[in-house]
């Protein structure tokens, strides 16, 4: 992952956030991805939110597998711990990360071959302990550091650019999602900062697994005629099924909200996610609901995007496991050790 | 065969051959507790099936007054207690010796022996007879064995009394339905045999300050009292008694008083390539974290061992060896990981290996293995087997020193961090050639990005071959280095000896009788048992003093000879090879044979 060193430039005017941070303490070394690749769309969303939420760089930890997604992590938060993994793996070493230090912020940025091939059964273990952490699928259907292949994603007669078209059913990580028991599902496109932005916000805020399948287009290898995870097809075939806002604790309440469509999701932070507008009837709290929306949605041919379920109600690994409130790598050694009266004492059983 | 020495009092050897899920497990501890508890030296083997009920299952007793309580292969007398395994089980017993059988059915003329003793209790009758229950009636067959054992083995029977007290404590039915059935077979072999037979059990002081433990709960409780808080695991035998044990010490030992919240947290992963995973992501922000695993699993984990060492980070792994290769044979033990561990991962990797011998050593070890992680910031594997981590060993009492500290490493500190004007991860070595690292969380200025990628020494992305490469030979000069750091070698000489003895883990106590038995036939034999891995100038000291040494161990392929030829510079054919790799633990009189039948070719 070579990676270039940007030059600092400040601006005076920068605005400042509540850590008197600009958007710019939240920048890292220079992409090194092929010129407008979707990733690098979303990394600018990611240190948008980060900036917007306030998070003090040093507390956030970036964690990612391998691919083209995972090299991302360089590219913000230069004053944040990252850990680039092994393919597929970053669940696993995000969940130990976890853990040991539960007040950091999880940020992990994975591609669909790093979640949804290699590293699937470890995506769906995460999911099922409600690891505290925001978890991007940096989606585009292909391999792209090997040349093209497709991925688990790729759409059934999606074409690449030579060869046969995709045969295989894809995998949707999204409905996956759902049938898993995620408590934070949303899918969007890297070319919708405006969507994207709140949704992240929304999803550090989570009380656990925030899943966020973002279509981010491969500009080398899947953006042609026939690619369904081109610019263009997402342009035309994308609904924004859900609009929300992220309204952080602190937060004056805004009174723009449109009646009757609005429903207001309390954050475990105190943070409220407002949805200002959803379709008839939808419900993001309801499981089921949003499942047969997506199912009717997807038979039309439509890549549904939004903030599309959140459920604040599930205690993450931490709460179920009852861990101490001081993160384990904190302890302090002495409330750890037994001691040697106790050994003794234990022993007397041991003979 | 070599025999050992004809039985006597305080030295014999007995087998109880039962069917497995029947309970003979607790008769068999039963028997064996009281022999520790009359402070004669003894050892217990379980050689079981890797099956719930059904199968043929086999235990071990071997009291030995000299201390000397590796497997005996010629028993003494026999309990057969499984018609399907009578066949084999008889003709195991040494000429002269007994057979204990169940006399409720007749047994067939043909299993008949001319020169053993039969010795028949109707226990199926005795317990049909004494309890309703269909359940009651199998399990209690077992303790009625063990009364009749009681008689004729001059076990003292308040001593078998107290520990069904203590094991019954509060369930005051079960314990006289126990008591019950030990009488049944107490009285039964006190009327119709002659009690005690002529090797038989009395009273010593053997057993002054030890304890009866396995390896597994060494060592767990090694890694509670190492401060270990996080732990990750995916069930396989014969390894998933470290955890169990870990978390029964953890639920007594780790929860607050005050807030009720668990200091630790055990995470029963998906599968051992994600068990490695979390105990890497746990370690590199800053807590103590283990796995317990088998080979199988070891297997899967050698992936991630190449990223925590070459990206440099601390874990622990505790092998519990068992009979390779593939699924191989679940509950038999063997010692054919040492390759693989000592160089797990593909590209150029070297481990840093631990090798206890008994489960003192398991405990101590264990605490080692977190120092020595956390010191050379690199996986540290911990290399026991089935035999040493599920079989009960008497061993000095363990101890703790209220003064140790972990030795976390070279771990930067926010003021630290606040005084230097940049942070490079892997630059600034020390005299072990490891550089300090950061944690996440501490300060902006420690941030750096991980990577199993190509790296340069400021942690900077690197496919420069002068850049990689440095980095990659200080890793070669950071394992040399641990060398000093691993537990020396025990080494025991004699006068006047020709030869060596060479060995690891759990062949121990084998080995050390082999020396003793080798010696009354005039063969005299240094020993030397390896402990860490890479191996310190003493182990090649050593090997240069003897121009033949025997290597045993209990693989196939030699595999500890082969890393010693590898990693020192001792001529291959000053080693020979003593090799016992069938599954069921080591015994002397093995080693002996072999060592005999090779110095006379």
């Amino acid at each position: 992952m070579p990676s270039i060193v940007k030059p600092v430039v400040m601006h005076p005017g920068l605005q400042r956030n509540e850590l008197g941070l600009t958007v710019r303490d939240y920048e890292g070394a220079m992409s090194t991805l092929c010129a407008g690749c979707g990733h690098d769309s979303v990394t600018a969303a990611l240190i948008r939110a980060l900036w917007e939420s306030s998070i003090a760089p040093h507390m956030i930890a970036k964690m990612s597998g391998i691919g083209c997604s995972s090299k991302t992590p360089a590219y913000f938060a230069a004053g944040a711990h990252g850990f680039n993994s092994a393919h597929g793996r970053m669940p696993a070493i995000a969940t130990g990360a976890n853990a040991a230090n539960r007040d950091l912020i999880y940020i992990g940025v994975s591609g669909d071959g790093d979640s949804l091939s290699i590293g699937l059964g470890q995506l769906c273990h995460a999911i099922r302990r409600n690891l505290r952490m925001v978890y991007i699928i940096e989606n585009n259907g292909v391999y792209g550091l090997t040349k093209g292949q497709f991925s688990a994603s790729a759409d059934i007669g999606s074409k690449p650019k030579r060869g046969e078209p995709n045969r295989l059913a894809p995998i949707d990580p999204v409905t996956l999602g759902l049938s898993l028991g995620a408590t934070f599902i949303a899918r969007s496109f890297s070319g919708d900062k405006a969507q994207l932005v709140p949704i992240l916000r929304a999803a550090i805020a989570h009380r656990g697994f925030a899943l966020l399948d973002v279509i981010s287009p491969c500009v080398t290898f899947n953006d042609h005629e026939g690619s369904t995870k081109s610019y263009r097809y997402t342009r035309e075939h994308r609904i924004v099924a859900t609009q929300s806002d992220f309204v952080p604790p602190a937060g004056e309440i805004l009174a723009s909200v449109a009646e009757g469509d609005a429903a207001d999701v309390a954050m475990h932070d105190g943070s409220v996610v407002r949805f200002r507008a959803v379709p008839e009837g939808y419900d993001p709290r309801d499981r089921q609901a949003v499942y047969s929306y997506l199912q009717q949605r997807q038979e039309q041919g439509e890549v549904v995007t939004g903030l599309l379920y959140v459920d604040e109600s599930v205690g993450d690994l931490h709460e179920v496991s009852n861990t101490s409130d001081t993160p384990l790598a904190r302890l302090p050694y002495e409330q750890l050790c037994p001691g040697a009266a106790a050994l003794e004492q234990l022993q007397r059983s041991f003979v | 065969m070599q025999q050992r020495a004809s039985a006597g009092v305080n030295d014999f050897a007995i087998k109880l051959a039962n069917v497995n899920g029947t309970g003979s497990a607790s008769a068999n501890g039963l028997l064996m507790q009281s022999m520790f508890r009359m402070g004669v030296p003894v050892s217990g083997k379980n050689l079981f099936p890797s099956n719930i009920q059904g199968l043929p299952t086999w235990y071990e007793i071997r009291v030995n007054k000299s201390g000397h309580t590796s497997r005996a292969v010629d028993y003494d007398l026999m309990v057969a207690m499984n018609a399907q395994t009578y066949d084999r089980d008889i003709r195991e017993v040494r000429a002269g010796g007994y057979v204990l059988y169940d006399s409720s059915w007749p047994l067939a003329p043909e299993l008949r022996r001319d020169d053993v003793e039969f010795i028949g209790v109707p226990l199926a009758h005795l317990c049909n007879e004494h309890f309703l229950d269909a359940r009651e009636r199998i399990l209690m067959k077992n303790i009625a064995y063990t009364g009749a054992l009681v008689a004729l083995l001059n076990i003292e029977e308040p001593v078998v009394e107290q520990l069904l007290s203590e094991t019954f404590a509060g369930k005051e039915k079960l314990r006289a339905s126990n008591q019950k059935a030990l009488h049944l077979g107490y009285e039964h072999a006190m009327a119709h045999y002659r009690c005690p037979l002529p090797f038989h059990l009395e009273r010593m002081q053997g057993n002054e300050g030890k304890i009866l433990i396995d390896g597994n709960t060494a060592t767990a409780l090694g890694c509670l009292y190492a401060g270990a808080t996080v732990a990750a695991w995916y069930p396989i035998t014969p390894a998933t008694s470290v955890m169990d044990n870990f978390k029964t010490f953890c639920d007594k030992y780790r929860r607050d008083p005050e807030t009720g919240k668990n200091n630790y947290l055990i995470l029963q992963a998906e599968d051992e390539l994600a068990a490695i995973g979390m105990v890497i992501g746990a370690n590199w922000n800053g807590a103590r974290a283990f796995t317990s695993t088998a080979g199988p699993g070891l297997s899967l984990m050698n992936e991630l061992l190449g990223l925590a060492y070459y990206a440099e980070i601390p874990a622990v792994v505790v092998d519990v060896q068992r009979v390779g290769p593939s699924t191989g044979m679940p509950t038999r033990t063997q010692q054919a990981d040492i390759l693989e561990s000592a160089y797990a991962s593909h590209g150029d990797t070297k481990h840093i290996l631990l090798f206890p011998g008994h489960p003192g050593e398991c405990f101590d070890f264990a605490v080692r293995a977190f120092d020595l992680a956390d010191r050379f910031q690199t996986p540290v594997i911990l290399l026991s087997d089935l035999d040493l981590g599920m079989n009960d060993w008497v061993v000095p009492r363990l101890t703790w020193d209220d003064a140790y500290r972990p030795d976390r490493g070279r771990v930067l500190s926010a003021d630290e961090l606040e005084q230097i004007s940049a942070f490079y991860r892997y630059t600034g070595e020390d005299e072990h050639h490891v550089a300090a690292r950061s944690l996440p969380g501490v300060h902006p200025r420690g941030a750096y990005l991980t990577r199993g990628s190509g790296h340069n020494r400021f942690g900077g992305y690197t496919e420069t071959p002068d850049e990689y490469r440095e980095v990659m030979d200080r890793l070669a000069r950071k394992h040399r280095a641990a060398a000093r750091a691993v537990p020396p070698p025990v080494i025991e000489r004699q006068e006047g000896a020709q030869m060596a003895l060479v060995t690891v883990g759990s062949c121990d106590p084998a080995v050390r009788e082999a020396v003793d038995l080798l010696a009354q036939r005039g063969i005299r034999a240094n020993y030397m048992r390896l402990r860490g891995f890479p191996f310190d100038q003493g182990v090649t000291d050593f090997l240069y003093e003897h121009d033949l040494s025997f290597v045993v161990e209990q693989n196939r392929d030699a595999q500890l000879r082969a890393l010693l030829v590898l990693e020192t510079c001792v001529p291959k054919d000053r080693l020979r090879s003593v090799r016992e790799y069938g599954g069921f633990p080591l015994s002397a009189t093995q080693v002996v044979d072999e060592i005999a039948s090779q110095l006379e070719r």
